[in-house]
Parts: structure tokens; sequence; C-alpha cells
């Protein structure tokens, strides 16, 4: 499935909700079910500094040319998030991931999760899966 | 004393009549900022719709009413804290205020090895201004500790004060966790080994009355937007002989008496210290917001915060896994807390879907939170518009939230 793919999936998803706690029932569940991440990538050198709730986050490329996200955070609704961002965006090509523009967020009436006020870590954690992403990318054409 | 009407006292906030996702509004982050009564915002808007001009300088009328306007809220803030005019110094805020004092102050009294005496309750703001000058001139800085219920650890303090600090630098409430410091102790102490004391009172003067003179502190400093005033505008009170001896800190107009390319000498007080064109329309309000409070007095305000206060925390209790953080018998309308296995900031997203508002995180005391082990907490914060039906809905979001996040 593509990006566009999987985030048309999650916006179909939660189209089906007609409150917000549902929507939220469903995020926190979604971060009940993130697959741990492995303990040796829960360093601190995979945090993401300066939020109230703190997100670890991993990558890696896959012998297939695919990168491979697994994270992490101490707080439940940004776990949900994580979750769904991973589901987007894991296991995309690099370029794809790069040049992702995460739009089922707004859709789904979410965005202020991804504000700058907010500071639990999400918006940094996107910009360092682009990052990583652009990385890997020069990496492989160079 | 009229009956305090908290109907009529709303009808003067109307920020507080609005839904927040649908749901009415309900305020309870007021250690952050307190909303501002008709009487302070009509205040702003009447200054620059009838008479705005530039003080100090114009010989015009409408110069004459700003400075006279401006000039009567020193006298009203002096008044309030019983101090003289001159003493009084408009600051941007809090921050400012201990900025003002650590560079001027500080910066030629504080010496290489002298020791400053700070609290382990203080805001970021009353230890980076510090730290800034133990750096630059090499201080050492000494931390009062915390005990676990909050409050501070006095027997350290007099230990402390055995090695003859320059300088004492605390706040009288901690914005946390609303302890209430014994300031009147830790004042008098310090006197009698002649620490210089400042004490950091932007989560204060919304509860307390003020008296300076009968405090003996040197410095005292607080921020508008904390007493239902204007942001960008705040006060340092300073002892006049202590102003005086100390360097400008900011040059350019108003603040000095004459210049040539050679030299400059200094404007007298409270101006030495108010360089450029200060904010006027809010500290004309700011003056308004003193006597907005003086007439449902802080005595009333304080009875009214304890109520709701005191329910709350009862009623917070029967939450499981409440864990409330700071339990000093002398507290302020500031309930920290946390519920077992939640992330704060879980807490405090959800309680904004359910209209409350309230702060989540270290409330810019991080070594506070290291010390007491815990990432952040959940803080909500009364003033003296909040009402127990709004302590209800708090305490059901409470328990809403704590029900969907287990
Ligand atoms: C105890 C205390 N000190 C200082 C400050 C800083 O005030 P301001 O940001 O208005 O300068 C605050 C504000 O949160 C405070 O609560």
């Amino acid at each position: 499935m593509t990006i566009e793919q999987r985030q048309q999936e999650i916006i179909e998803e939660f189209a089906l909700f007609d409150d917000w706690m549902q929507k939220y029932e469903h995020i926190i569940e979604l971060g009940k079910e993130l697959p741990v991440i492995s303990a040796e990538y829960k360093t601190d050198d995979n945090i993401i500094k300066g939020c109230q709730s703190r997100v670890w986050l991993h990558a890696e490329m896959l012998n297939s040319g695919v990168v491979h996200f697994t994270a992490d955070s101490d707080a439940i609704i940004t776990k949900g998030m994580i979750a769904m961002m991973i589901r987007v965006l894991s296991d995309q090509a690099p370029e794809d991931i790069a040049s992702a523009d995460l739009h089922f967020v707004n859709e789904i009436g979410l965005h202020q999760h991804l504000s700058p006020t907010r500071s639990n870590g999400l918006l940094s954690m996107i910009k360092q899966m682009k990052f990583y992403s652009l990385a890997f990318q020069a990496k492989n054409n160079g | 004393m009229t009956e305090y009407s908290i109907e009529r006292i709303r009808e003067q906030f109307p920020i507080l009549n609005q839904q927040v996702n649908n749901r009415p509004l309900v305020y309870l982050d007021n250690a952050a900022s307190n909303q501002k009564p008709n009487a302070v915002v009509d205040c702003i808007s009447n200054y620059y719709t009838s008479y705005h001009a530039n003080i100090h300088r114009g010989a015009h009328h409408l110069a004459q009413l700003a400075t006279e306007a401006y000039e009567n809220a020193r006298t009203i803030i002096a008044n309030h804290l019983n101090a003289h005019r001159e003493e009084i110094i408009f600051t941007y805020g809090t921050t400012d205020g201990i900025n003002l004092v650590a560079q001027t102050w500080g910066r030629k009294n504080l010496k290489q090895g002298d020791r400053i005496v700070i609290s382990g309750l203080e805001h970021h703001s009353n230890l980076v201004p510090w730290q800034m000058v133990a750096e630059e001139n090499g201080c050492i800085i000494d931390i009062i500790p915390v005990l676990s219920d909050g409050t501070l650890d006095m027997a350290v303090y007099d230990q402390l004060l055995e090695k003859k600090p320059k300088l004492v630098a605390v706040n009288q409430v901690s914005n946390s966790l609303g302890t209430v410091n014994p300031i009147g102790e830790i004042i008098s102490k310090a006197k009698n080994i002649n620490a210089c004391v400042l004490i950091d009172g932007a989560q204060a003067v919304s509860h307390f009355e003020v008296d300076v003179k009968q405090l003996d502190c040197d410095f005292y400093v607080f921020s508008g937007h904390k007493i239902y005033g204007p942001t960008g505008i705040g006060v340092l009170y300073g002892k006049k002989a202590i102003l005086e001896a100390m360097p400008a800190w900011r040059g350019g107009g108003e603040m000095i008496k004459s210049v040539s390319y050679q030299s400059f000498s200094v404007n007298e007080l409270p101006y030495k210290f108010e360089a450029g064109t200060p904010n006027i329309a809010d500290g004309i309000a700011l003056g308004r917001a003193i006597e907005f409070v003086n007439s449902l007095g802080l005595n009333a305000i304080r009875a009214h915060e304890n109520l709701l206060t005191k329910t709350a925390t009862q009623r917070l209790l029967e939450v499981p896994g409440m864990r409330l953080i700071g339990t000093a018998a002398e507290k302020t309308s500031v309930i920290s807390f946390l519920i077992d296995g939640l992330h704060p900031y879980d807490v405090g997203t959800l309680l904004d879907q359910l209209g409350v508002a309230v702060r989540t995180g270290h409330h810019c005391t991080e070594p506070l939170m290291n010390a007491l082990g815990i990432p952040g907490t959940i803080r909500a914060s009364f003033a003296c518009y909040n009402t127990l039906k709004e302590v209800d809905i708090f305490i059901e979001a409470v328990k809403k939230a704590s029900q969907m996040l287990s």
C-alpha cells in the first residue's frame, strides 16, 4: 500500500466515530497496541528532546530498500498518534517518506496534536523520520 | 464589604462565557495567567481611544493626561505595597525585574566566591538570571531543599546562612505546588547576617496583601498578568537607598539627566531604570487591576479560593490512584497532582476535550520536578471568579479522563 492509500484507510476508519470520545478511545487503543520498541533502541540518543511527553524513535534501512521505524512514548495519546504515523510511513521508500504530505491528521480532526505549541514531540518525530529517510536516500545514491 | 457575589464578578469577565470543544469553558490555569476584568480591558481601550501620547516629554494636553495616568498607576501600586513611588520601577514582568536586579545589583555586588541562596521551589526565572551572574563573577548557588510535602527545609536554610550568603532570592508562593513560604522568617534571618533579599511575588500578589516595609525585603517583583492585569507589564520594588546605589542597566531616553558625547548622567528614581518609551497603556491598566482586586478585597478572594481548593482537593481523592504533589498546610489555590500510571500530558489533553483548561508539565521548575522524581504534574489553579459548579465539572472530567486512560 502506498502512503496515500494508508492515509485514506485511517481517514475511513475515523469516519465511523461520531464523537471525540470514541476517537480518543481508539487512539488510546492504538497506543496500547503499538509494538514495544526493543530496549536497545530506547536510548538517550534516540530520544526527541524538549517535549512534555518523551518520544523515542529508531529507524533502519531494510535490505528491500524501505525504511523501518519503531518508536515509543511515555504518554499514551502521543503513542497512539505515533502508531498512526508509523502505520503510514514505515516500510516505505525513503524518497516517498521524505516527500509525504500527512494530510490525514487534519482530516481526522487531530491537527492540534501536530501544533508546535503542544510540545508532545510528534512534530519533531515527523521531522526526524523525514530526516532519517533523506539520510538513507543520500547514502543509497552515494 | 458586601457579600461575595460570584455572578457579579463573572459578569466582569466575558471571556469566561464561552464554549471550548462544545463545552462550557472551565478556566483553571490561573497560576499561569488569570483573566482580565472589563475594567482593565476598557482602561486599555480608553487610553488608546482618548488620550494616548508619549509621556514625560510633550508639553501638550494629551501628553500631560497620559503622564498623569501613568504616574497615578505608579502611586496606586506604591500604596498597595506600602512603598514610596520612587521605589516602584515598571518592568515587563517578574522575569524582567529579576534580570534587572541580577544585571545591576548582582553584577556589581556578587564577587568571586560569594554565595547566593535560592530555594528548590524557584521558577526558572529566579534561577537562570543568578546562574548567569554566578558564571560571570564566580559565585556559588546554594539551594534550600524541598521536603516531601512541598515545604522548604528550614533547618538547611539556617545552615546555609552560616556560610554568609550575599543574597537570598526566593518566591513567596511556589507556582508548581502552591506552597506559601515563610518569607517573614526567611527575610528576618537573612537580615541578621546582612544578606540582600529578593522576593519573587509572582504567585502571591493575587492572593495576599503585601507590605514591603513590614517584610523588610530589599526587592520584591511581580507580573501584572498574574493579578488580573495586562501582560507585558510588571513591577520591581526596591529599597530607595539600594536602587540609588545600583548602576543603571538599559541605556537610552528617559533614564538620563543629561548626555554629551563624552558622558551621561543618570536620571533620578524611578526613571533611572526605565529607559525608552514605556508600556504606558498596560502600566495604567495595571493600576486599574489593583483597584479591581482591592474592590473585592484580597481576604474575601482568598476565602473564596480556599473553599474551592479545599473542596476540589477532597473530591480529587475519590479518584483511584490520586497522588497530590505538594500538601503544605499553607497553600494558595493551586492543586498539583498525578494519577498513578497516567502521564500528565494525556490527562491534560482529555481535560481540554472536556472544556477544562489546566496546565501540565514541569511548570518552568525542572529542577524541582527532578528532585521530586516526577516528569511533571497536572496543575489546576483557582481564581476569584471560579465556582463550586466548576469544581464539580473539573472533578467529573478528571474521573472521566482517568477512566478512559486506565
Ligand atoms: C513564581 C513565578 N516566578 C516567576 C514567573 C515568571 O513570570 P513572568 O513570565 O510573568 O515574567 C512566574 C510565572 O509563571 C512564576 O509563577
